[in-house]
């Protein structure tokens, strides 16, 4: 039985190693904030980390992901406090909401890779996330907040390590 | 066509109109089962029984408010705006409060429309007074019952942040001291109800104030719950299989040997819909989704396709065309002669506008979850229009309406799409033959194919200007299909300008009778039978207006550059307030508001590159929130259309929540845009020939111009805006290309294409 390690915890699955990695997060563990919206890798509403990278699960088997370290939504921070999170929030993003978990674990691959990302790195990192309620000038401004959230903790511990 | 039951609209009984303390209940005190407990504080509380002061919210022991909120809540945030109406009259901390979405329960009815539906940018405006009514009740209950705890008069006390308190000794009271004291037991008949006076704009103290949505915590951590996230025990699934055209097949026979090699196949299921709203489905049901959808791509299927086999977009728009030109329709508005007018003036203008088919395909595909139950169906989804899907479900199953649960949920997009019940049937019909509960996940090829879509719609319009360059009169056909005939409900049908009664779709042609001063104007609008058969047509966020004002706004762009005007300066002389135009004065405000934003007039611009203007009274000339665009474009030598920014004005009355006043405006500026240069539908075979995200193209983050927004709110009433915004972009987009590269583009999407033809024609 194949067993997968999603947000640090082991599952044992009873499905076969074709099935869309989505499928099994969404309705056989009932992990919902990963959502369903095109099943072809159009959209990004279904968007998990794979060993930190941002990958569509719907386009991933659960062959390709055994043994693999996989983040969704709910394992994104403990307690809904990541930057993205946050910053979501004060900038009031979301409306009907169903693409955010996809576009936050989208922004989250960026933001640990480059936290001082241009406006054109952010579009083009996000470019592949559709929300159809066309939130995206605020998606925008909350990357730039967390970046700059990011950013300034990470300031603030190193110059903690340093006194 | 579809066919069903007609649905009773409510009636104009006040009684029913304004909730009632009173209503079904001993008191304003009372136990009640239905809600949930808020919190788990709530729940550890003391037993002492929850407020309801009115059906549309409760006060806990705890002190939390929880809102009853009969809307569909799709982003919008129509939600957390019922409860600020609600919060602030009624004392309420905003922290405390909280909502709750409710399901087909008739009690929690559009308190105007007397359904539950949600649509038409309506919600705000009529339900602000209801909720106001309702918070001032429940405030003055708790004055009294605090002012008496207080051992003060009620003149000494003043309610706020959830708390009685004395003018004079300071001492305070909670809400939840209150509740728990079982002291709260004022009641209201519907007369004392009526006359309480409601706050004035500046006494408020939470309406007009950004406060966070309510609904966005949960939309941030993946816990907000969509139709989609419902698991019943028990539970199987089941996917769709749709006939290769979009309406009126029929199934003839189902092969389903390779199916049964499928492990977990349950069942096909032949969809049988007596209410016509489904031809030619099979429901694959299977143990898991993956092994329903294994399933159904290995049903054969054979089908007879029906009478729209052979239409196509070409066809339909033939068919429109060949509508205009003879007698026919319904005349929707009309005012002097217009045919006279035009046939006497100086200088005559004609042309044809069109837009294609366009598809919802919110982001959350249709889906249903279907149990039945103790002689009840309980049906789980996100939807629009419970009342409708209701009845449509009922009569689908053989059953009476009141034995249909439905289960209210966020929804993951709704535009209008979600007004629909198709999602419904095939998984009622598919629980009915296995036994269990199912869900049904409709593809997103199912989701765009079998969408009901926005009508291909050809426009014609005439137009006469007189030597001084006014306009004389002015003649405007429609030919569409008819999205809310549809629905078989004569309350939303209108009367013809003519007085017959109930004969015309007004969202086929709202916004045609526009607040400009024109002394002979004409509007007909014909039902195009071929489109209403092949693509049954649905409300696509904005409706009419996205097709009404596309034409008209650029016509008067056309006669202001034929008069040699300025075509903001044209328009706002046209929007004088003459007569019943009154509101034309606020309209010409936003208008003015957004030229001025954008430096309309002062900006020096590149070659290639100007600004173009429009401004609407979507959605309907009765709801109507007035909304200016000043587009800026540059087009490239090869037709290419840039939009680099849009200014929006709209004037809204009162803006509940101005932040989420904002983000409607912003997200309706770029649906605008997007159906005005990205997204374009098909028809061909009687099937729609784009299927996903590659071949249906929504804006995406590049495609995102600059967006200033200003929001006007003077103290008149509420108006709503989720969709104003969208119809006034395309042809603001299309007449700054024009205003550019002096190319005049009439059909919905501008493409590189179009615009490079009309370049063409111009030179």
């Amino acid at each position: 039985m194949p067993i997968l390690t999603i947000n640090g915890r082991e599952y044992s699955v009873e499905v076969p190693t074709d099935t869309p990695l989505l499928w099994v997060i969404r309705e056989e563990l009932q992990m919902t904030g990963t959502k369903f919206g095109c099943g072809a890798g159009l959209c990004g509403a279904c968007t998990v980390h794979l060993n930190g990278d941002a990958v569509r699960s719907c386009q991933t088997s659960v062959a390709d992901a055994i043994g693999q370290k996989i983040t969704t939504i709910e394992g994104l921070s403990e307690h809904s406090d990541h930057p993205l999170q946050k910053a979501w929030i004060a900038e009031q993003v979301p409306q009907c909401g169903y693409c955010q978990s996809g576009q936050i674990m989208q922004a989250a691959s960026l933001l640990a890779a480059n936290s001082s990302p241009t406006r054109e790195q952010i579009v083009d990192h996000m470019n592949g996330n559709l929300c159809r309620c066309m939130t995206y000038p605020r998606i925008v401004k909350a990357i730039e907040r967390a970046a700059s959230d990011l950013r300034a903790s990470n300031e603030a511990v190193s110059s903690g390590r340093k006194a | 066509m579809t066919k069903h039951p007609t649905i009773n609209s409510g009636s104009a009984d006040l009684s029913r109109r304004w909730f009632l303390i009173t209503a079904g209940a001993s008191g304003l005190v009372f136990g009640f089962g239905s809600l949930p407990a808020a919190t788990p504080a709530a729940a550890a509380a003391d037993s002492a029984a929850p407020v309801e002061p009115s059906i549309w919210y409760s006060i806990a022991p705890d002190g939390i408010v929880t809102v009853n909120v009969g809307k569909a809540d799709m982003g919008q945030h129509v939600a957390s705006t019922m409860a600020q109406i609600v919060a602030d009259e009624l004392g309420a901390s905003w922290s405390a409060t909280r909502v709750n979405l409710v399901g087909n329960d008739p009690k929690y009815n559009d308190p105007v429309l007397g359904a539950n539906i949600t649509g038409g940018s309506w919600s705000t405006m009529m339900n602000f007074d209801t909720m106001s009514r309702a918070g001032a009740a429940g405030r003055i209950a708790l004055t009294e019952a605090g002012a008496a705890m207080l051992s003060v008069p009620v003149s000494d006390v003043v309610v706020n942040d959830s708390r009685v308190s004395s003018k004079t000794s300071g001492k305070a009271v909670s809400f939840a001291d209150i509740v728990k004291s079982g002291k709260a037991t004022r009641t209201f008949s519907p007369d004392e109800l009526k006359a309480i006076v409601l706050k004035t704009a500046d006494q408020y103290t939470l309406i007009g104030r950004d406060l966070p949505q309510l609904d966005i915590p949960f939309k941030v951590n993946g816990t907000a719950k969509y139709g989609i996230d419902t698991f019943l025990p028990g539970m199987v699934y089941g996917r769709v299989v749709t006939p290769p055209v979009r309406y009126g097949a029929k199934v003839t026979a189902v092969d389903d040997s390779e199916a049964k090699k499928v492990p977990g196949f349950v069942q096909a299921v032949v969809v049988e819909d007596p209410t016509g709203t489904v031809t030619g489905w099979v429901v694959a049901v299977a143990k898991t989704y993956p092994e329903a959808i294994k399933a159904s791509d290995a049903l054969k299927v054979s089908y007879d396709k029906g009478p729209n086999a052979d239409v196509s977009s070409e066809s339909i728009l033939a068919e429109a065309k060949r509508l205009q030109n003879q007698a026919g329709g319904e005349i929707y508005f009309t005012n002097g002669d217009a045919a006279q007018a035009i046939s006497k003036a100086a200088k005559v203008l004609e042309a044809e506008y069109t837009t294609n088919i366009n598809i919802h395909c919110p982001l959350e595909p249709m889906n249903a979850v279907a149990e039945f139950k103790d002689g009840k169906l309980h049906l789980y989804a996100g939807n629009q229009f419970l009342t409708r899907s209701t009845a449509i479900a009922a009569a689908a199953m053989g059953m009476k309406p009141e034995d249909v649960v439905m289960h209210q949920y966020w929804i993951g997009g709704g535009f209008g799409r979600k007004l629909d019940s198709d999602m419904f049937i095939p998984a009622a019909a598919a629980a009915k033959a296995v036994g269990r509960p199912v869900k049904v996940i409709y593809s997103r090829q199912h989701d765009m194919l079998m969408d009901f879509s926005r009508p291909l719609v050809y426009q014609k319009i005439s137009a006469g200007l007189d030597e001084n360059g006014k306009i004389v009169g002015m003649n405007h056909d429609l030919v569409s299909a008819w999205p809310t005939k549809r629905w078989g409900i004569p309350a939303f049908l209108e009367n013809s300008a003519d007085g017959k009664k109930n004969v015309l779709d007004g969202f086929a042609v709202h916004g045609a009778d526009f607040f400009y001063t024109v002394p002979n104007h004409t509007v007909r609008t014909v039902l195009n039978e071929l489109a209403q058969s092949a693509t049954p047509s649905g409300q696509l966020r904005s409706v009419a207006p996205g097709w009404t004002f596309w034409a008209i706004e650029s016509m008067i762009d056309e006669l202001a550059h034929a008069a040699g005007r300025d075509p903001a300066e044209f328009r706002l002389e046209m929007l004088d307030g003459a007569g019943p135009n009154h509101g034309a004065k606020r309209l010409a405000n936003t208008l003015r508001a957004a030229m001025g934003l954008a430096g309309y007039g002062t900006k020096v611009l590149p070659k290639g590159e100007a600004l173009g203007v429009a401004c609407v009274s979507s959605q309907e000339r009765d709801t109507a929130a007035w909304t200016a665009c000043v587009a800026q474009v540059a087009v490239a030598d090869d037709g290419t259309v840039k939009v680099k920014k849009l200014t929006v004005a709209t004037d809204v009355g009162t803006a509940v929540n101005p932040d989420g006043v904002r983000a409607q405006v912003m997200g309706g500026a770029q649906w605008g845009l997007s159906l005005a240069t990205l997204e374009k539908a098909t028809m061909k075979d009687g099937a729609i020939q784009q299927d996903n995200f590659d071949s249906y193209t929504p804006a995406r983050m590049a495609d995102m111009p600059e967006i200033d927004i200003a929001v006007i709110a003077n103290g008149e009433p509420a108006r709503g805006t989720g969709e104003p915004t969208v119809t006034v972009v395309a042809p603001a987009i299309g007449n700054a290309v024009f205003n550019a590269v002096g190319a005049r583009v009439r059909g919905l999407p501008i493409t590189a294409e179009s615009v490079k033809a009309a370049m063409k024609k111009s030179t």
